[in-house]
């Protein structure tokens, strides 16, 4: 009843903690401590962290280079929009818009590639599907990171930012080869 | 004069003024919630696929209702009952300016009532988060900035209000434990009600064509400066009305005013800080950043509910063993009231919130472990379990407690409100379980259509996926109907429940059994500080709650386990570097 009682002790703050709290928050402070530590662990050992490299672009800009790249490894289409196929290792640039992620991507197993992703309008989600990896797409910003796929096969991006009426219909592919 | 009533089942002194505020805010709390139920079913019948009910512009517009009704406008009003509650009620003081009150509540209602006339004129299916440059209409933002000023001004009475208090000198010592947790709340609404002020008026001035750009990174940090720490000011008020239903329910004191009130204090600190959990794959933020701020500078706003989480059901332990409940680790959790859908809903609250709300909410905000889970359907299964299943069920089971006391009835259909917190409850977290096991599958939230119609490339998710979608709209729709018993019964007693003119019996030991809606005392007597209780140790080893203690233990178990399992998993998918 003294929780909505003001407090017995006037100096309520001198009244010593029980045992069982005390070593409840021990414990509790160490497992905190252990959780905040794994993220710096991770980025020093682990293999899945995000770089810091982002710019401010437009999509004028960004069209430019997704145009350059497009025109100059381009190996198929499909559905109209074309398959590109970039050297491994290279700059490779993908981008989003209403309705689509434009173009599909022919990637090489094993081999790291620098992604160089934004949205031209909205703000779009990057799921890659099945992998699940998700990134936040927004326009006016270009975020590039290295990305190694590791298994052959078709992907496919999803979008899953909420970006108006079409927003299911938005799907793109990424095609992993055998090295 | 003020006016007050003494309440003849508890002994609380209610000012006028402060309780037709309370039951105003309360009943438009139970609007919000009506139309965010409906809209509710609307949205799990379409997710559900073999159901898929709703054409898709219809799904992303009552999704957007959906969202704002029931995390905005439902929480926002029943937590500003709780503030009058906690100041003028519980430290027997007049209200603080009650006309400013008034006007702060009459703002609330007209920005809710034109932020749902835009939503559902059809142009402004934006979601919740109405994220730039996709645009609104200007009512959409205009609506929330009025409920958003409304709500600050109430939490000025309410700042006011502990003034008056302390100058009346209508207390003995200091503001008790549950005063101090919804002080708490109200310091992170100010700065909560500041972040939307600063984001939503530009983006209101630029949907009227007076600014032509507002920066989407920008917009983000911002904006959830605004959307998750309207979260955490639920989560500041759920666990002092946790504190309160422990202390009502079963005289439990707390086992230590240091240590509670600390944590509390490690709210104010760090727990604003949790905004960051949305920007961990965005560009243009640095790891550093990142990782500082997702972690709550070092998990100390974590520490702090898991404290929590030790010494409410822990002093409840104390209480119940005082009474003899002393056999074995848990006959006082087997003993409790679980036909009383008070205990019963505090108590699933009280689990659901902290082993399926909190540690998922740590895990995904790690900060490379969101790369797995940002924006699938695993980030509403998360808020489900805390903001439903924790902030709603504990309103919800404060209603039962405040229906005798404030509007003086008694329940009405009370078999259907035993029944309520299970339903809902189960239903929910039934739901939560499965939504969290395809968001892992990597089923994406606020999306229509997981078979993709009319793509132009295509892509299958797992047929697992699938049925657990739809289990999860199973619970949904269970969820839906412990909603609708919660508003059948709240609305129900107050139509027609037994008016209670005499005492109903509840902690008669409180104050002198009085005839009811009197308003005949001007100045309550001094609230003393509570009696002193002498040292008693009830446990082993000088533990006094042993059976909470293993409970915490089993909890920090599940976490290390689960929060392992999602790096091993993070660990599988490709390098990114």
């Amino acid at each position: 009843m003294t929780s909505f009682l003001p407090p017995s002790d006037r100096i309520w703050w001198n009244v010593p903690v029980g045992k069982q709290e005390i070593v409840w928050i021990g414990i509790a402070l160490v497992w905190c401590l252990i959780m905040f530590f794994m993220m710096p662990y991770w980025h020093i050992y682990g293999k899945q962290n995000l770089s810091n490299e982002a710019y401010q672009t437009t999509p004028a800009k960004f069209q430019v280079e997704v145009d350059a790249m497009v025109e100059k490894y381009q190996v198929g289409e499909e559905a109209g929009i074309p398959i590109v196929r970039p050297p491994a290792g290279s700059d490779v640039y993908l981008l989003g818009r209403l309705w689509q992620w434009y173009p599909i991507l022919e990637l090489e197993s094993g081999q790291s590639y620098r992604i160089h992703l934004t949205s031209m309008d909205w703000q779009h989600g990057f799921s890659l599907q099945p992998v699940n990896i998700n990134l936040q797409v927004l326009p006016g910003y270009e975020m590039v990171f290295n990305m190694t796929p590791d298994k052959a096969g078709d992907y496919a991006i999803v979008c899953n930012e909420y970006c108006g009426i079409g927003h299911h219909t938005m799907l793109g592919k990424i095609i992993v080869t055998e090295k | 004069m003020a006016q007050f009533r003494i309440c003849p089942d508890t002994g609380f002194y209610f000012d006028k003024s402060a309780e037709s505020l309370m039951k105003a805010n309360a009943v438009a709390g139970a609007v919000a919630l009506l139309v965010a139920g409906i809209m509710a079913l609307g949205v799990v019948l379409t997710r559900w696929q073999e159901v898929h009910l709703l054409p898709a512009d219809m799904f992303y517009q009552v999704l957007t209702a959906h969202g704002i009704n029931a995390l905005i406008f439902w929480i926002i009003f029943f937590e500003m009952a709780i503030l009058y509650f906690a100041s003028s009620t519980l430290l027997r003081t007049r209200l603080a300016a009650p006309g400013w009150a008034w006007t702060g509540f009459a703002l609330m209602l007209v920005g809710a009532v034109m932020n749902n006339v835009a939503v559902f004129q059809g142009n402004s299916s934006v979601m919740m988060t109405s994220y730039v440059p996709m645009q609104a209409e200007p009512h959409f933002y205009l609506g929330l900035i009025l409920f958003a000023v409304g709500a600050l001004i109430a939490v000025f009475v309410f700042f006011g209000t502990l003034v008056i208090a302390k100058e009346d000198n209508t207390y003995e010592g200091s503001i008790p434990l549950v005063t101090f947790g919804a002080l708490t709340a109200a310091i992170i609404a100010v700065f909560t009600i500041a972040c939307g002020a600063i984001i939503l008026v530009p983006t209101f001035l630029w949907s009227i064509g007076y600014i032509n750009h507002i920066d989407s990174a920008m917009y983000r940090i911002i904006w959830w400066g605004l959307g998750h720490s309207s979260q955490q000011i639920n989560v500041a008020a759920h666990v002092a009305v946790w504190y309160l239903i422990v202390g009502v329910l079963f005289g439990a004191r707390p086992m230590s005013e240091k240590v509670s009130r600390a944590a509390f204090l490690l709210y104010i600190f760090f727990l604003q800080l949790a905004s960051a959990h949305h920007i961990l794959v965005d560009p243009g933020v640095s790891s550093e950043w990142k990782v500082f701020n997702t972690s709550y500078a070092m998990y100390l706003a974590v520490l702090a509910s898991m404290i929590h989480g030790l010494t409410i059901p822990g002093a409840m332990e104390v209480a119940q063993r005082g009474k003899g409940l002393t056999k074995g680790l848990f006959e006082w959790l087997r003993k409790a009231p679980w036909g009383n859908p008070v205990f019963s809903g505090f108590f699933i609250s009280l689990f659901t919130f902290g082993f399926i709300g909190g540690i998922t909410g740590v895990v995904m905000g790690t900060e490379q472990i969101n790369l797995i889970i940002h924006n699938t359907i695993y980030v509403p299964a998360h808020f489900h379990a805390t903001v439903v299943t924790g902030t709603t069920l504990t309103f919800m089971a404060l209603t039962y407690l405040l229906i005798p006391l404030l509007f003086r009835r008694a329940l009405f259909l009370p078999t259907m409100a035993k029944w309520q917190p299970y339903v809902f409850g189960g239903g929910m977290t039934l739901m939560v379980l499965f939504m969290l096991g395809a968001g892992t599958l990597g089923v994406s939230r606020r999306h229509w259509d997981m078979d993709f119609t009319g793509a132009m490339l295509s892509f299958e998710y797992p047929g697992t996926a699938y049925m657990m979608m739809a289990v999860g709209a199973i619970g949904g729709v269970l969820g839906v109907v412990g909603g609708a018993m919660y508003l059948i019964v709240t609305v129900g007693s107050l139509l027609f429940g037994k008016k209670l003119e005499e005492s109903a019996g509840l902690l008669q030991s409180f104050g002198a059994p009085l005839a009811a809606g009197v308003y005949n005392v001007e100045q309550p007597e001094r609230l003393l500080m509570a009696p002193k209780q002498p040292v008693e140790e009830h446990g082993d080893g000088g533990f006094e709650a042993p059976g909470t203690f293993v409970l915490a233990m089993a909890l920090l178990v599940c976490f290390v386990v689960y929060y392992f399992i999602n790096w091993d998993y993070l660990a599988s998918v490709w390098h990114i570097s």
